[in-house]
């Protein structure tokens, strides 16, 4: 229990995981109720270690009424069953109080089928293992007795052998099989139609020759092949699936509740795919639009920095738009939802996405290249085989073995392991560095970037200002008045000032700024204009003047701070042959600041969502294959234009979702992932290139009719294990 | 060599034993969180003990 005590430690206690609050939203609407027995599953972002999962779980196993809480370290879900009377936001407060973030999480039946999918692939090929284990104890008799084995005896033995293969070829190879068929059906092919003839040729032979009393079957070697193919499509499938599920993951953020106003005045919190045009909203202080809203009553100041990565918050009232992804710093406001149909950003920019998307499905992958190399290859090999054999004077039976034979050993194994261990390693290797791969091709498209295009606010910068003046004791008067404020100047001083107490009688004007009395004395802390100061233009991003009833007005100026690795990045990554470019929508003055800083010469300000994705356009009519790095929701078109994109952890979720990539832990992430990437391809040309010279020793082997049971055997599992131990290699070293 | 009546049924049964392992374990969702998996045997449940009637010596 030493979690509890010491209150202050948030977030992984290995350090894993900045620790964060999200917001707590309402979660009720996501609670699911039976027999008095309350169930919630929560996404919970930042759990990364045996700490993390005892620090939640005791937590929340704390809560009066809680039976059970168990958390899934491996993809972050919280399944939670109580009784009574205790709220899910308890629950999920409890949780965002330790540091973690967390969303309301629902089923996705989709995912439910992937899982289906990798958990059948799971068991046929632990039914191969099982049926491989036992032909070869019977197969190392028969090859080890070659010559003093009886001819009954060994017709005894392949019999058995042909008795475990024939049900395990069919259940496990049901899922070769059946794709094969259904692609035949079509008149197509795909790399399991030379699967599944290997598969039902060595079968027929064997079964053939056992009848017939011959000396050679291949149970064992048809075994083989349907196992380690088996062992290959299970890996592509749990990426797969993985990816599919981070992308419901981000989708889950999405999960907030949202507070809508009845017609009778009630407010009752619902999911936001329950909001219809029209429908009144609610949105507090501190909470952020998840719909747009066309406001109707109120006035705030909305931090954009997510929609347009404008840096300063602005004022809205009346009959403005407020677009999703906005937050709400200082006043409730209500608004009418517009459709997300009608002409709105997120609209917009969901077509961009859409547009992104089919883009990237047309991106063929090395290991298409390499089966519509190879299938016509091994069949033409084969077939060729066959004739020769016949034109020689061989017997139709000598010469179909050697057809088969060529077959099963010009194996699709190492093929087909290839790339999916390559890619299983690099996700694995780059997760472990805080990097979320979000589908296993990217690695490719990652490997070929040469020009690198970043967003400059929450990106390049922390995306919040910080007081850049020095201050005596105005500080400790001006944090008074500022810690009750959520804006993001006052957070600021709040931060440079630390604890300490409040002012009284405190009022807030939106857009304005912040009044209340300290010590008998009336203070003002806000903008130029409403303390009566001529506005002095300089180099600042921002500043805040405090003024009081006697003294002279004190000013505090405000920078938006680089990320602290952003230099240590950028450096590199230009003397590796990048070339950078920063695509900002904040003002030019501010984006030209941070460019000068990092000296980067190519630069943009005040480009909109849609200027953002066309100068992507052009730059790939330039050859270029360009990396988008972003985070707002401006960028997300950018991003899934891009030959490839990352989005920092705490990037807009539309923008996650639209990048290959989520990186926690800074900039450097970049460099970690673009070095993986081209080691990544590197490794994958290998196993290629090691799957190619293989076949050339084996065809030529086959193809003179020497192939034996065991040397296919031998060949087979060598080829597979050195592919995927060059695979292996990738978790060792770092770039 | 008879016997090899006996020993190959009893080779097959353990490896079936083997594989009924196997599907059992996979069925009962084991191998859904193995990262958690590897955490938890790690967990100190010294939590304070629960009053009640009856305490092991």
């Amino acid at each position: 229990m030493t979690a509890f005590t010491s209150p202050v430690e948030t977030g992984c206690p290995s350090g894993l995981a900045p620790p964060s609050r999200a917001v707590t939203a309402d979660f009720s609407p996501f609670v699911r109720k039976k027999n008095g027995l309350n169930t919630l599953t929560l996404s919970v972002r930042g759990a990364k270690c045996g700490g993390c999962l005892s620090k939640i779980e005791m937590a929340v196993s704390a809560q009066p009424g809680v039976q059970q809480a168990r958390l899934n370290l491996s993809n972050g879900k919280l399944f939670v069953a109580w009784t009574g009377e205790t709220t899910a936001e308890e629950i999920a407060g409890r949780v965002s109080g330790l540091g973690y973030g967390v969303s309301a999480f629902s089923e996705d039946t989709s995912a439910n089928a992937a899982k289906s999918e990798e958990r059948g692939l799971l068991i046929s090929m632990g039914v191969a293992a099982f049926a491989l284990a036992n032909i070869m104890l019977l197969s190392v008799s028969v090859w080890g007795g070659h010559g003093e084995m009886g001819e009954a005896t060994r017709n005894v033995l392949h019999g058995i052998s042909g008795l475990i293969a024939f049900p395990v070829l069919i259940f496990s190879g049901r899922h070769f099989f059946q794709s094969a068929y259904a692609v035949l059906k079509h008149g197509q092919t795909n790399m399991d139609v030379p699967i599944s003839l290997a598969l039902i040729l060595a079968f027929g032979v064997s079964i053939w020759e056992t009848m017939t009393g011959g000396q050679h079957a291949y149970f064992d070697a048809s075994v083989m092949l349907l196992f380690f193919l088996l062992i290959g499509r299970f890996l592509d499938a749990r990426l797969r699936r993985q990816a599919h599920a981070a992308a419901h993951d981000l989708a889950a953020l999405q999960n907030r509740s949202i507070n809508r106003l009845s017609t009778s005045g009630r407010v009752e919190a619902v999911r936001a795919e329950q909001i219809e045009t029209g429908d009144m909203i609610m949105l507090a202080a501190g909470e952020r639009a998840v719909i747009d809203l066309k406001i109707t009553k109120g006035e705030s100041g909305i931090d954009e920095s997510l929609v347009t990565g404008e840096s300063l918050p602005r004022t809205v009232g009346v009959g403005e738009t407020l677009y999703a992804g906005s937050l709400n710093l200082d006043h409730p406001i209500q608004g009418e939802a517009l459709s997300a149909a009608s002409d709105s950003l997120l609209s917009q920019i969901a077509d961009m996405l859409e547009a992104g998307e089919q883009k990237r499905a047309r991106y063929r992958q090395i290991a298409d290249k390499a089966v519509t190399l190879y299938v016509p290859f091994v069949h033409t090999t084969a077939a060729l085989a066959f004739l020769a054999w016949l034109m020689i004077g061989a017997s139709v039976h000598q010469a179909i073995l050697v057809a088969v034979s060529t077959l099963i050993i010009t194996c699709p194994c190492a093929l087909a392991l290839a790339a999916p261990v390559a890619q299983v390693v690099a996700s694995g290797h780059l997760f472990k560095r805080g990097v979320f791969l979000r589908s296993g091709d990217a690695l490719e498209r990652l490997a070929e970037i040469d020009h690198v295009v970043l967003d400059k606010t929450g990106t390049l910068t922390l995306g919040t200002p910080r007081l850049s003046s020095e201050h005596g004791s105005e500080l400790a008067q001006a944090a008074q008045l500022a810690r009750a404020s959520r804006h993001p100047l006052s957070r600021a001083i709040v931060d440079a000032a630390g604890a300490g107490p409040i002012a009284e009688q405190i009022t807030e004007h939106a857009g304005l700024g912040v009044e209340g009395w300290i010590d008998g004395e009336r203070f003002r802390l806000g903008s130029a204009e409403w303390v009566g100061q001529p506005e002095t233009p300089d180099t600042h991003m921002a500043s805040l003047w405090l003024v009081g009833e006697q003294g002279a007005p004190i000013s505090f100026k405000f920078e938006d701070q680089l990320q602290s690795d952003a230099r240590d990045t950028i450096d590199p990554l230009k003397q590796q042959g990048f070339s950078i470019e920063i695509l900002s929508g904040d003002t030019p003055e501010a984006v030209a600041r941070v460019a000068e800083r990092l000296s980067i010469e190519t630069w943009h300000g005040r480009v909109t969502p849609t200027g953002k994705a066309d100068r992507l356009a052009a730059l790939q009519e330039e050859g270029k294959k360009v990396l988008m790095v972003g985070d707002g929701l401006n960028d997300a078109g950018a991003l899934a234009l891009a030959h490839a994109s990352l989005a920092p952890g705490g990037a807009m979720d539309v923008s996650q979702s639209a990048s290959d990539a989520v990186y926690s832990g800074g900039l450097s992430a970049i460099r970690t992932v673009l070095g993986v990437a081209k080691r990544t391809k590197w490794v994958m040309l290998q196993n290629f290139g090691l799957a190619a010279a293989y076949n050339c020793i084996a065809v030529p082997i086959a193809v003179t009719g020497h192939v034996t049971p065991l040397i296919a055997a031998i060949a087979m599992s060598a080829s597979s294990l050195i592919v995927t131990l060059n695979a292996l290699r990738l978790n060792r070293g770092t770039p | 060599m008879n016997i090899i009546v006996y020993l190959i049924p009893v080779a097959i049964g353990l490896g079936l034993l083997g594989l009924v392992g196997f599907l059992w374990s996979v069925l009962s969702n084991q191998y859904d969180d193995l990262d958690g998996a590897a955490h938890r045997i790690l967990i100190d449940e010294d939590a304070p003990l629960k009053a009640g009637p009856k305490v092991s010596e």
